[in-house]
């Protein structure tokens, strides 16, 4: 077992994850454009006289509806999207008149800026928490985390967004409270991922406007999940500083908080890891709410307009995306679970 | 002058029963004592209260471990953790458990060596090499970079020794270190201890419940009844005549490989009414000195 050999192993096992997991995505992804599709056609409302001033006659309804091709049988619309679908178009929005992927993917940046920065707030609070009652378990500091998460976990995220307006937005006014940036700055971006390209622009001062706005909706997807990370990383901890080999590495000298993070952290981290992936997904759904509730351009936004216009390639084309993402982001969490974990690497 | 001195030593169950009475013992340098004894009988108990690793359950009550005349229960958690650190190790049990499963071999033999003792990673390195030829393992390169679960528990033992006299410690526990093995493989790990031992000039304190075992590793032994140290004796002496009742039937209990067919003795309900009535003595003088 020489270290080529032990390298080409993980390969192999790296690829065989990677080859299934991509025939399960397309299987889930083809799944959820049958159900999209069928699902959003059976609830009330029709698009076409959404669109048209009142007053509208049925000819013109049916007139405009052959010009989406909403006229034709169900199966038969199917039929066309799915093909443009495969060769990468997505239809075009019936309120905008934009192509469908434009748009989608002009929001997109927005929302993974915001669910990212969700999750590193989720990560630092809870992992520290758990860090610090793990240090002094069984003590009152323990219990007043504890007593913090079940707070945290027991209000929903957009309830913890009127609070943070509440409190940062009004009663001390440090974050704004809406949109994602300040409408009169001018932008010298060239993609739509403001918050990255302000740092490697090194424009800080967009870099703090953009945070600015960007915090308290991030808090809010945050604290829920910072709470479950807090708790079941806690829980991982307490019960790995009772095996051998952390009671081992306290006679060769080292600290208690030494012990912990050399030695217990990263085992304990690993059902963590996998909870964080699953939880990702609540919150990538959770900027739903949490964009509306703060005007932040997002895809979420954007979907809750789609659907209160009955805008139909534009909920197909969000939903499809949303999608996408949740199987991506279990392919990461399963590829990090093996990086972590050596036994899972060979085998 | 004994290198390992424990004085009167008492523990117990946070507010519950004594988990150790009185306990003294001396070991020297370069001198093998056992500690012997049932289940409970507190054996581990010393190992662990030596090496500062009780559990948080568990508080000490009195006495003194004097180590090269020092005694550690005096000294602020810090000093003690980093004496304790550089002059002693621990071979544990299980070697299953006692590696951590996602860190290679070789940061687990030199990380008392860089991180507390301030080595360079090179030297670290070279000496864990040494070490595993030392404990007899082939292709070392390959054992330092593996990682626990690609190794055999004798294997894991192997290391585990290795990295117990990897700062050359003037004291090692070992506790119950063949105990988890199979039994071809605990004749080999004891041979390499007693090797190892002998060859470092460590002063080792050997747990077993084993006597057979005591006879080929120990110089000297402790037998403890709940808690309490009942004889303490040279070993040559202790197996020509054991002085307490308590260890003359736990010598006769023990099984001999050379008549199989002997059956088992086990220590007679006599003995054990007589030594838990002396356990009983102790605690009752105990309550009566915490009365007055």
């Amino acid at each position: 077992m020489s270290g080529r050999q032990r390298t080409e192993a993980t390969d192999n096992a790296v690829i065989k994850v990677l080859a299934t997991r991509l025939l399960t995505t397309l299987v889930t992804l083809a799944g959820v454009a049958v159900i999209v599709f069928f699902v959003i056609r059976v609830v009330p409302g029709n698009p076409i006289a959404m669109m048209l001033p009142p007053g509208a006659t049925e000819e013109d309804i049916a007139r405009l509806s052959a010009l989406y091709g909403l006229d034709k049988p169900l199966v038969t619309q199917f039929g066309i999207w799915i093909t443009g679908v495969l060769q990468g178009d997505f239809g075009t929005s019936i309120t905008t008149r934009q192509p469908v992927l434009d748009l989608v993917l002009g929001r997109l940046p927005a929302t993974l800026e915001l669910a990212i920065m969700a999750l590193v707030i989720a990560v630092a609070l809870g992992g520290t928490a758990a860090l610090i009652g793990t240090r002094f378990r069984g003590g009152k500091r323990e219990g007043a985390i504890d007593i913090a998460n079940g707070v945290a976990l027991s209000v929903p995220d957009f309830l913890w967004g009127l609070v943070l307006i509440l409190l940062f937005g009004v009663l001390w006014p440090v974050f704004h409270i809406s949109g994602r940036v300040t409408p009169s700055l001018d932008l010298p971006f060239t993609t739509d991922f403001y918050l990255i390209e302000s740092l490697i622009r090194l424009r800080l001062d967009l870099t703090a406007d953009l945070v600015a706005h960007m915090f308290m909706p991030a808090l809010a997807l945050a604290i829920p999940l910072a709470a479950i990370i807090g708790q079941l990383l806690k829980q991982s901890l307490k019960e790995t500083m009772n095996l051998d080999y952390v009671t081992l590495a306290r006679t060769k000298g080292y600290g208690e908080t030494q012990v912990i993070l050399r030695e217990a952290l990263r085992n304990a981290a690993l059902p963590t890891i996998t909870l964080v992936g699953v939880q990702f997904s609540f919150l990538i759904g959770g900027t739903v709410i949490i964009e509306r509730l703060f005007s932040y351009e997002g895809l979420g936004n954007m979907a809750i307009d789609a659907v209160i216009n009955r805008d139909l390639p534009l909920i197909q084309g969000i939903v499809l995306l949303f999608a996408l993402i949740f199987t991506m982001l279990n392919l990461i969490v399963d590829l990090l679970y093996a990086v972590l974990n050596p036994r899972l690497r060979h085998g | 002058m004994s290198y390992l001195s424990i004085r009167n030593l008492s523990v117990r169950l946070k507010g519950g029963p004594p988990l150790l009475r009185r306990v003294s013992l001396d070991v020297g340098p370069g001198e093998v004592r056992g500690l012997v004894g049932e289940s409970g009988a507190g054996k581990s108990m010393i190992g662990k209260a030596v090496l500062g690793i009780l559990p948080p359950s568990v508080e000490v009550t009195g006495g003194e471990i004097l180590l090269g005349g020092t005694d550690l229960l005096g000294l602020p958690p810090k000093d003690r953790r980093r004496r304790i650190g550089a002059t002693c190790a621990l071979i544990p049990q299980d070697p299953l458990t006692a590696l951590n499963p996602s860190h290679r071999i070789e940061p687990q033999i030199t990380d008392r060596l860089v991180n507390i003792l301030g080595w360079t990673r090179a030297a670290a390195r070279a000496r864990a090499r040494d070490l595993l030829e030392e404990v007899h393992l082939p292709d070392p390169e390959r054992v330092l970079r593996a990682y626990p679960h690609e190794l055999s528990g004798g294997m894991r033992q192997r290391i585990l020794i290795a990295s117990a006299f990897a700062a050359e410690p003037k004291l090692i526990v070992a506790d119950e270190p063949t105990t988890a093995l199979d039994v071809t493989v605990q004749k080999q790990i004891l041979k390499l201890i007693r090797e190892m031992q002998a060859r470092h000039g460590t002063a080792l304190v050997f747990v077993t419940h084993d006597l057979g075992v005591v006879s080929k590793v120990c110089q000297h032994l402790s037998v403890l009844y709940a808690g309490m140290v009942v004889e303490d004796a040279r070993v040559a002496d202790f197996f020509a005549a054991p002085r307490h009742a308590y260890s003359a039937a736990l010598l006769a209990a023990t099984p001999k490989y050379t008549d199989p067919d002997a059956g088992l003795n086990p220590v007679p309900d006599a003995v054990i009414d007589a030594v838990r009535a002396e356990v009983a003595a102790f605690d009752a003088a105990k309550a009566r000195r915490g009365a007055a």
